[in-house]
C-alpha cells in the first residue's frame, strides 16, 4: 500500500542500463563514429544515441547511406527543453528505413547561448518544415537551412513558444493588418536572432 | 517552365492567394501562386491557421487530460488519436491491454479510418463536380457515426480511450447493428466506385495530375496512402504491428504512379480492406474485460473507492496528482487515417509530460504541395489538395 510509486522505476532503470552489448546500430555507429557518439540506451525498445552537434552531418549521411542502415525515411525532427538542466535543448530525430525495417532515434544535446546546428534538409527533403517548426517553436537555429521562417506562427511573434521559460498564459499583442504590397513581401525574409533580414539573392 | 519573360510586353507572373478562407482549402491554408497564365510557376504553403498549442497545453496538463485534445488532432478519425495516445501512454507505464479492449480498438479505429477516407473521397469529388458522391458518402459517414456515438456517446470528440484500455465497453446489440451498418456502407462505396471510377470527366480531372515518385515521396518522408498509391507497401499495421493487427488478414493495396487517380483507387480499396478487418475482428471479439486497472494510471471502480480505503488513496491520488509514469521517453506510431501518427512523449516522472509531441502525417504532404503542383493548371490544385486529405486540426496542432 504505502510502495513508492517510482519503485518499480529505479529496478526498469537498472536492468535498462545492464546489457552486455549495445544493438547492432548502435554498434555501428560506435565503431565508426567513437568520437561523435556521447551515448546511447534503449529506453522501451525505442533503440536511441546521443551524438555531438560537430561532425552530424557525416554521421546523418551514414545513417542514409551505409548499406547497414539504409534510414530512408526521416521520420520526426523536433527538439526538446530541459530548462534548468545544461546542455538545456535537446534535438532529436527519428529515422526509419523502409527496406530494412528498423528505427533508429538520434538526440543531438545543445547548450542554452549555442543553440544552433548544421541542417540536415540537404539530406532529406522532409527535415526542411521540421526544422522551420523547431525553429518556430523552440529557436533553435539550423545554419545552413535554405529558409529558417517561422511556420506555424507569424512573422511578429516574439518569443519562441515552447522553451520552458516561456510563459504559459502570456498573450501576445495582436498584429495590424498588412497592406497589400506588405503582405507580397513580407515572406521573402530570414528571421535571425537580431531581427527580420532580407533574404540573400 | 517558362515565364513570359519578353521584355517588350513588359509581363510578369500574376500572383494569386488562395485562401486562407476558401472552400476548396479544406479548413485554412493559404497558399501563394505565381501564375503563368494558368499555369502554376511557384507556389508556397502558409500554414498555421489552426495552430493551437497542442504542445504546450499537453506540457501543462496531466495525462489523461491530453486524450480530449487528441481528438481535436485528426478531427475526422478522433478514434486512432485517442488509441495512439493511449497506447503511447501504456508503452511508458508497460501497461499489457485486455484482449477484448484491443478488437474493439481495432474495430473502432477501423471504423475511423472509413469515416476518414470517405470524406476526404467525398470531398475530393465534390470539388471536381461530382456532388452527389459527396451526398452519398456522407450518408454513410453518418452510418458509421452513428455506431461511434452508441459506443463513445459523442460523433466527434469521442475521448473513448483511457490508459489501460477503453472508457466503456461496447454496447448490447452492437454486433448486430455493427453488421448492418457495414453491409450499407460497402454498398455506398460500391455505388460511389461506380459512378467515378470510369467516368471520363472525373479521369480528366484527376488521371496525371499532383505526381509525385516513389523516391521523392520517401524523401519527403510521406507515409499512408499517398506513399502507398506511389507503390511503397509500407503500412504500419504490417510494419511494426501492434495491437491485434498480425491476427487479421487484410491486403495492402498500392498504386502505381502516385497521381491523385491512384490515390483515390488506393484509399477506396483501404475502405474495403477495412471493412473486411472490422467483419473479422466482430468475429474474433473475445469476452473479458474492457479495460485493465493500474493503480498509478488510472481511476479505479467507483465500487473500490466508496467501499476500500486503498480505494479512496488511489482515487485521490490519481484526481490531485494525475498518472505518474516512470521516467523516460517513448515513440509509438499508429496508422493513421493520413499515414503514420506518432506520439512522442518524455516523461521527467511527474504527473505532466516535459514533452508531448505529434508526429502529424499531413504535415510533409503540405510540404511537398509546391512540388506535386508546379507545372499545372491553377484549378489542379483542387484536386490535388484533396486528394492529399489534409487535416488542419492535425497539421497544425
Amino acid at each position: 500500500m504505502a510502495e513508492d510509486p517510482r519503485q518499480p522505476v529505479e529496478e526498469e532503470q537498472v536492468s535498462e542500463q545492464a546489457p552486455t552489448s549495445p544493438p547492432v546500430l548502435t554498434a555501428l555507429l560506435l565503431e565508426n563514429f567513437s568520437d561523435s557518439v556521447v551515448s546511447h540506451h534503449t529506453n522501451f525498445g525505442d533503440e536511441t544515441v546521443v551524438i555531438k552537434r560537430e561532425g552530424l552531418l557525416d554521421l546523418f549521411r551514414f545513417l542514409k547511406d551505409d548499406p547497414r542502415c539504409r534510414f530512408d525515411l526521416m521520420i520526426d525532427l523536433t527538439a526538446a527543453d530541459y530548462l534548468p538542466r545544461e546542455p538545456r535543448f535537446e534535438v532529436v530525430v527519428h529515422l526509419k528505413s523502409i527496406v530494412l525495417h528498423h528505427r533508429l532515434r538520434v538526440k543531438i544535446p545543445l547548450a542554452t547561448d549555442e543553440a544552433e546546428l548544421d541542417t540536415i534538409s540537404g539530406l532529406w527533403v522532409a527535415a526542411d518544415w521540421y526544422e522551420r517548426e523547431c525553429w518556430d517553436m523552440y529557436g533553435i537555429v539550423f545554419k545552413g537551412h535554405p529558409n529558417l521562417r517561422r511556420l506555424l506562427l507569424y512573422d511578429e511573434f516574439e518569443g519562441h513558444p515552447l522553451r520552458k521559460d516561456y510563459d504559459y498564459y502570456l498573450q501576445q499583442p495582436l498584429v495590424p493588418m498588412r497592406k497589400i504590397r506588405e503582405r507580397h513581401d513580407y515572406e521573402h525574409k530570414v528571421i535571425t536572432p537580431e531581427g527580420p533580414k532580407p533574404l540573400p539573392s | 517552365m517558362k515565364r513570359l519573360d519578353s521584355p517588350d510586353l513588359g509581363s510578369e507572373p500574376m500572383v494569386i492567394e488562395i485562401g486562407p478562407a476558401h472552400p476548396a482549402m479544406h479548413g485554412i491554408t493559404r497558399f501563394r501562386a505565381e501564375l503563368d497564365g494558368e499555369v502554376i510557376v511557384s507556389m508556397e504553403a502558409d500554414i498555421g491557421y489552426l495552430h493551437r498549442g497542442f504542445e504546450k497545453e499537453a506540457e501543462n496538463s496531466d495525462y489523461i487530460q491530453i486524450i480530449p485534445y487528441t481528438d481535436r488532432l485528426n478531427y475526422v478519425s478522433p478514434l486512432i488519436n485517442n488509441i495512439g495516445y493511449s497506447m503511447t501512454i501504456e508503452k511508458l507505464f508497460g501497461i499489457e491491454v485486455p484482449r477484448r479492449a484491443e478488437f474493439a480498438r481495432v474495430i473502432m479505429g477501423e471504423i475511423s479510418r472509413v469515416c476518414d477516407h470517405l470524406t476526404c473521397l467525398g470531398a475530393t469529388a465534390m470539388e471536381v463536380g461530382a456532388m452527389s458522391v459527396f451526398i452519398w458518402f456522407i450518408k454513410a459517414r453518418e452510418y458509421l457515426w452513428e455506431l461511434v456515438e452508441e459506443v463513445t456517446g459523442a460523433r466527434l470528440t469521442t475521448s473513448w480511450t483511457r490508459i489501460g484500455g477503453n472508457a466503456n465497453d461496447l454496447p448490447d446489440g452492437f454486433l448486430q447493428m455493427l453488421d448492418q451498418r457495414l453491409a450499407q456502407v460497402s454498398d455506398v462505396i460500391d455505388e460511389g466506385d461506380r459512378l467515378l471510377i470510369r467516368n471520363k470527366i472525373f479521369i480528366d480531372r484527376m488521371k496525371g495530375i499532383g505526381i509525385i515518385s516513389k523516391e521523392r515521396a520517401i524523401e519527403y518522408a510521406f507515409t499512408g496512402p499517398m506513399l502507398r498509391a506511389c507503390g511503397v507497401p509500407y503500412d504500419l499495421r504490417r510494419e511494426d504491428p501492434y495491437s491485434v493487427y498480425p491476427e487479421l488478414d487484410f491486403e495492402i493495396p498500392v498504386g502505381t504512379v502516385g497521381d491523385c487517380y491512384d490515390r483515390f483507387l488506393v484509399r477506396l480499396e483501404e475502405m474495403r480492406q477495412s471493412i473486411h478487418i472490422i467483419r473479422q475482428a466482430a468475429d474474433k471479439l473475445p469476452p473479458g474485460e474492457y479495460r485493465t486497472y493500474h493503480r498509478r494510471a488510472g481511476l479505479p471502480d467507483k465500487l473500490d473507492v466508496y467501499g476500500s480505503i486503498e480505494g479512496l488513496i488511489d482515487h485521490f491520488k490519481i484526481v490531485m496528482d494525475g498518472p505518474q509514469p516512470p521516467p523516460g521517453e517513448v515513440y509509438q506510431a499508429v496508422e493513421g487515417g493520413n499515414g503514420e501518427l506518432g506520439f512522442y512523449v518524455v516523461s521527467d516522472g511527474s504527473g505532466r509530460p516535459l514533452k508531448c509531441r505529434v508526429r502529424p502525417p499531413c504535415f510533409n504532404f503540405v510540404a511537398a504541395m509546391a512540388e506535386m503542383t508546379i507545372g499545372h493548371y491553377l484549378a489542379d490544385i483542387v484536386p490535388i489538395f484533396g486528394s492529399i486529405n489534409m487535416i488542419g486540426g492535425e497539421l497544425e496542432r
